[in-house]
């Protein structure tokens, strides 16, 4: 059952990637690009998907599971450390290079553009490169 | 500050916002995850039994555009970046997101809107690296 809603969230979340604008680097590059010819769409693109999660998981905290029965699983980590500064540092250095994020990218991918494509794998590899890091440190601790 | 208000299309991108915001309240409510993107196709390199939704959202992100061009002309999508750049923001994004543990949604959408210490650092700290990242290829070297 769970695999159902999140097929229709993923839908839903998709389609509003790709009304936003936020799938078309293009655009993402122009609201990064303060010192050229700035498009602030994007500002309104994150104002409106964040005034509808905070309503909406507002509402979902008092729940004990979600409709499928799966239990609430609200991130717990709290500390703020080097890894979260350094990995999100990272990112957005990437995010300016290209102006995809993940679910752009991925969006854009499967909609046939190469490009993305290119950047999917890159991303993916990036990914296997810290699960293979991260399995080491463990191996060896 | 010149604003390019030949690609300001605030109403599409508010109501864009509002089904982002949409899709991940629904993942919350109906199978109790975190709609994070790069957390969702990361976790997939360490499977474990009972992830089957991870998959399946993924599907319904591929598939946004093909229900898309069903009802209309799919937006444009125009990349700049040539091959080399593509591979190093890919590399980037992908290494940075799992060691931040996050990204644009993850922390920029649903951390911002719990409320999240973590996520609002994080998302201060890769918007200002996309914007000097942006600033320094496009007015310093010149991209």
């Amino acid at each position: 059952m769970a695999a159902i809603y999140a097929f229709a969230a993923g839908l839903v979340f998709g389609f509003g990637l790709l009304v936003s604008g936020l799938a078309d680097p293009a655009r993402v590059l122009g609201f990064l690009d303060l010192a050229g010819l700035w498009n602030p769409t994007l500002a309104f693109v994150m104002g409106g998907a964040v005034v509808v999660t905070s309503i909406g998981f507002a509402l979902l905290r008092r729940r004990r599971a979600s409709l499928s029965g799966e239990p609430m699983r609200w991130p717990q980590a709290s500390q703020l450390d080097w890894r979260l500064a350094g990995g999100s540092l990272a990112f957005g250095v990437g995010w300016g290079v290209a102006g995809f994020c993940p679910g752009p990218a991925v969006v854009a991918a499967a909609a046939g553009i190469g490009e993305a494509g290119i950047f999917v794998v890159a991303m993916l590899a990036g990914m296997a490169i810290h699960a293979i890091i991260e399995r080491a440190r463990r191996g060896g601790a | 500050m010149n604003v390019d208000w030949s690609a300001f299309t605030p109403l599409a991108g508010t109501a864009g916002g509002l089904l982002i915001g949409a899709g991940a309240v629904l993942l919350m409510l109906g199978a109790g995850r975190i709609a994070g993107i790069s957390g969702i196709v990361g976790g997939l390199f360490t499977p474990t039994r009972g992830e089957g939704w991870r998959v399946a959202f993924l599907l319904g992100l591929c598939a946004a555009p093909w229900v898309y061009r069903l009802f209309a002309t799919l937006p444009s999508i125009t990349v700049d970046a040539s091959t080399p750049r593509l591979i190093v923001a890919g590399l980037l994004v992908g290494i940075g997101t799992r060691y931040g543990s996050g990204c644009t949604s993850g922390h920029g959408v649903c951390g911002l809107s719990r409320g999240s210490r973590r996520s609002f650092v994080a998302t201060a700290i890769f918007m200002a690296a996309g914007f000097v990242t942006v600033y320094v290829l496009r007015h310093a070297v010149g991209g």
